[in-house]
């Protein structure tokens, strides 16, 4: 186990990069704690494979350092890393026995058959695998498979971070939560580093405790799926995140204050270092109301969804697009509203970036 | 799945009416001659069996055969792991593969008497470039025509040349298909390169590689014509193989009861020993 | 890295040397081969192309062959599509053995066939023709393009026919203007399994033919054995062979490991 650091990243797969475009990862400083559960969340191509990757060791970055507990291990090939990972398509040797499978990693090491026996053992009954370690991997279904391959990382006491590229990919919808809650379950037990990619959302937020989301070969924000799902560092986080993502205005600064459509909108708490020009207002729809009293921002309604427990509302204002999710009573397409944004939650974004900061005692 | 559909007959209707055309006629003429016996003249004689019986207690059969079969062991143990060596140490991508696959290829483009031709020309003792290298570079006598063990070595190493490619791309294609994951997977295992043959390699080209040996086994023991280009069946009988023998028999003596017979034989043996292949490549698929 | 790229490129050089001695020897003069042993040849000459060319007998010898070659492989495939289309979309009566025994027709020894071939066709009136030898060939060739044509439909998902039926598209408009465009690379793989086992088939082609559709194979043999050991003739008639097989196999470069690796057993 071991803090994993990554220092001055990047990455080219072209020989010789020129510009920033060439870049699969631009620049990435990174800090992964021991024990932690990451998720790596990005769309696809975001670079967060590459990433991955570079931390296993299956590729070498252009410029940079990964230090495991301060030891550089940059040129260290993928057996010598002690790490783990489990592949989007299961990885399993057809042509071995489930017992065999998962202790392949052990024997290829020169561990003991007694150890190697308790290992398995105590693996196979964490996945809830025993009764199948004597039938041949190839026989098995595609969520047992995947169950395998996570056992072969998990089987080494010792391993530094067990990664999981998209591990669901290939699953039944209806499996899906059962395995990511095994996951979770297993995480708790073994304590090992984990650090989790996907492009789904559900998944990165109901895993990890801390999610770091990718964009462009960049990391664009690194918390906790409230601080994420609250306060989007970027209008990307705010959009990738939460369905519907968080409502983009295009707004005016002018003297401090935000106008959109010509009308002042109250923000947090004051914009730091935004001079006077185009900017943008970030609310997620959760915090935009009806409102009773008649005031607010104008909006058309254009359609009306319901899908359960809420109501989406998907409005015109000033010709942007305005989501708003409303609990009970809601207006009926094509009718003209005022909607609110609740203050506390009103943020403001300069060229994608927060540009607003709390006011005090909030 | 698949639609029950009877009606799928009428798409199968022509290939059916032309390989039956080519297969079961000729295979019935085959079969009447083989239990007959003729003079010429068109008259024939009712012989029952007598042929089969003949031909399986003839010693010139069964030394046939016995060189067949020799013929075939050494093809399929010399081509199939060279084979597949050769297409493991083959780039998996970038501007060399087409070049590689173009140019292994070529050999089984070549009418099969041309290859007979071009072996012969190229063995000449004096004037080819082996047969020269080997008697005046390296000093070591080397005569096909003469000597019984020049022609086998020769006649094997010209089958080595003409279809190992097939197994290297048999092999390739099946190496190629693997994801890359399963290599990154065993990396992260620690699994050595014997390893990832063993457990990785082997098993995902099983497919293809009973392909190649199942279509290398047919082919090599139903081959004719570039043995008798290059040797005539020679020294002797040394290289005579079964089919040598059958046209000896059937166009050169005109002996149609023994040649049917010996036909039907080896066509029998031809489809046991592959249902027998087949059957045990695919065994271990069934079992569990 | 190095040492593993040694293996392939000495059996390329392996492959390369028989026919570099063919080509070489097709340049030289009948007296320079007679004289002895020389590694290029000493004086160029094109005396043996110019004859080949300017013989009929010879140069006809190559229009037959690609005669009866092309016929081949356009009647290969187009039966074998419909049938691998039977084999790949339904499942019928009979299905499994019809297959297997398409299959064991690639098995029977050639040699096997010959001299009831030579009685089947003549009965038919069809000896010494063109379409004798295509269709003769037909038989190793018909159960080999369908086995190669059924792996690349099984890799087109069903849907894709159920949609076109849904959309309104008669059986054979959906298949021509549909699902041939989507197998193409496998009719291209099939016609060139087919060219290929009919161009260097020999036996068959020289028992159904006697002068007028007579393959350039077959002129070879006579050549070798009549008018004496012409080995500059023959070397330059091998190497003229071995070109059709190249143009060919450059076009399809990219297909032909795909190729072996969608065949089913």
């Amino acid at each position: 186990m071991a803090q994993i650091k990554l220092s001055n990243l990047r990455h080219s797969y072209s020989p010789n990069p020129s510009s920033d475009a060439d870049y699969a990862l631009k620049k990435i400083d990174l800090t992964w704690d021991n024990g932690g559960a990451y998720a790596l969340l990005g769309p696809s191509g975001c670079g967060k494979s590459t990433l991955l990757n570079i931390i296993s060791g299956l590729l070498v970055p252009s410029e940079g350092k990964i230090l495991f507990d301060d030891q550089d291990v940059t040129e260290l090939p993928p057996a010598k890393r002690n790490i783990a990972q489990v592949f989007q398509f299961p990885v399993i040797y057809d042509t071995m026995t489930v017992y065999d499978n998962l202790a392949f990693p052990l024997r290829n090491r020169g561990r003991d058959e007694d150890i190697v026996k308790r290992r398995v053992t105590s693996i196979a009954e964490m996945l809830e695998v025993t009764e199948m370690l004597s039938t041949r991997a190839a026989n098995l279904s595609p969520d047992n498979k995947q169950k395998i391959s996570m056992g072969r990382g998990l089987v080494r006491e010792d391993v530094n971070v067990v990664m999981f590229d998209e591990p669901l990919t290939v699953i039944d919808p209806h499996l899906k939560w059962k395995l990511r809650s095994k996951l979770k379950e297993l995480h708790q037990r073994v304590k090992a580093t984990m650090i989790y990619v996907t492009h789904d959302q559900t998944e990165a937020l109901t895993f990890a405790d801390q999610v770091v989301v990718m964009q462009d070969g960049e990391v664009v924000q690194i918390g906790t799926p409230v601080e994420l799902f609250e306060r989007p560092a970027h209008t990307f986080v705010g959009h990738f995140i939460g369905s519907p993502g968080m409502n983009v205005l295009p707004c005016e600064v002018q003297g401090g204050g935000a106008f959109f459509g010509g009308e002042q909108v109250d923000l947090e708490g004051p914009a730091t270092g935004v001079v006077d020009g185009s900017a943008e207002v970030g609310i997620r729809p959760e915090f935009v109301s009806v409102s009773q009293n008649g005031d607010g921002v104008e909006a058309h309604v254009r359609k009306v969804s319901d899908i359960g427990r809420h109501k989406v509302v998907e409005a015109i204002a000033h010709g942007s697009r305005v989501h708003a999710i409303l609990d009970g009573e809601a207006p009926n397409a094509g009718d003209a509203v005022k909607l609110e944004f609740k203050q506390s939650q009103t943020r403001l974004y300069k060229d994608g970036w927060l540009a607003s900061t709390q006011a005090e005692g909030v | 799945m698949k639609t029950q559909n009877q009606r799928a007959w009428i798409f199968v209707l022509p290939v059916l009416l032309l390989v039956a055309f080519n297969a079961l006629i000729p295979m019935m003429t085959v079969v009447n001659y083989s239990v007959q016996e003729t003079f010429g003249d068109n008259l024939f004689f009712w012989q029952g069996l007598d042929w089969f019986e003949q031909i399986l207690r003839s010693d010139r059969f069964h030394a046939a055969l016995g060189r067949q079969f020799f013929f075939t062991f050494m093809i399929l143990i010399i081509e199939v792991p060279l084979g597949i060596a050769i297409a493991l140490a083959m780039p998996k991508q970038g501007p060399w593969v087409p070049i590689c696959l173009v140019t292994m290829a070529l050999p089984m483009l070549i009418p099969w008497n041309v290859v007979g031709a071009m072996w012969n020309i190229f063995t000449l003792p004096d004037i080819g470039l082996l047969g020269y290298f080997l008697n005046h570079t390296l000093g070591i006598s080397y005569d096909m025509t003469q000597d019984p063990v020049a022609a086998w070595v020769t006649i094997i190493i010209m089958d080595v040349w003409h279809w190992t490619s097939l197994v290297v791309l048999l092999a390739y294609a099946g190496l190629v298909s693997i994801p890359n994951a399963y290599y990154q997977a065993a990396e992260i295992d620690g699994a050595s390169n014997l390893a990832i043959f063993r457990f990785i390699q082997l098993p995902k080209m099983k497919t293809v590689l009973t392909i190649a040996v199942l279509l290398r086994f047919m082919d090599s023991f139903n081959i004719y014509t570039e043995p008798f280009v290059l040797t005539g069946g020679g020294p002797g009988n040394s290289t005579t193989l079964l089919s040598i023998d059958l046209v000896k028999i059937a166009l050169g003596q005109f002996d149609l009861g023994p040649a049917a017979a010996m036909s039907l034989i080896y066509f029998a043996i031809t489809l046991f020993a592959s249902w027998l292949f087949y059957t045990l490549m695919t065994m271990n698929d069934n079992k569990s | 890295m190095r040492a593993k790229s040694l293996v392939p490129a000495l059996y390329i050089l392996f492959l390369m040397l028989p026919i570099y001695w063919l080509v070489a020897m097709s340049f030289k003069t009948t007296n320079e081969i007679l004289a002895g042993f020389s590694l290029f040849p000493q004086t160029w000459t094109l005396a043996n192309y110019i004859e080949i060319f300017t013989d009929p007998t010879w140069y006809w010898g190559y229009i037959n062959s690609i005669i009866y070659v092309t016929m081949n492989t356009v009647i290969s495939v187009l039966v074998a599509l419909p049938a691998a289309y039977a084999f790949s979309r339904y499942s019928f009566i009979g299905d499994k053995q019809l297959f297997f025994w398409l299959l064991t027709n690639r098995m029977a020894p050639a040699a096997v066939f010959a001299l009831p071939f030579f009685q089947l066709y003549s009965a038919v009136g069809l000896f010494d023709t063109h379409i004798a030898v295509a269709l003769a060939h037909c038989l190793f060739n018909v159960p080999l393009a369908v086995w190669i044509l059924e792996g690349f439909m099984s890799g087109v998902p069903k849907e894709l026919d159920e949609t076109a039926y849904v959309d309104g598209y008669s059986f054979p408009r959906f298949f021509t203007t549909i699902f041939l465009p989507s197998i193409k690379a496998g009719v291209g793989v099939a016609a060139f399994f087919c060219f290929m086992f009919s161009w260097v088939e020999l036996l068959l082609a020289k028992t159904l033919t006697a002068v007028a559709a007579k393959p350039i194979a077959a002129v070879m043999t006579r050549t070798a054995s009549s008018a004496g050991y012409e080995l500059g003739l023959l070397a330059a008639a091998g190497t003229l062979t071995i070109i059709p097989g190249a143009i060919v196999i450059y076009f399809v470069r990219n297909y032909i490991a795909k190729g072996f690796a969608l065949g089913r057993v």
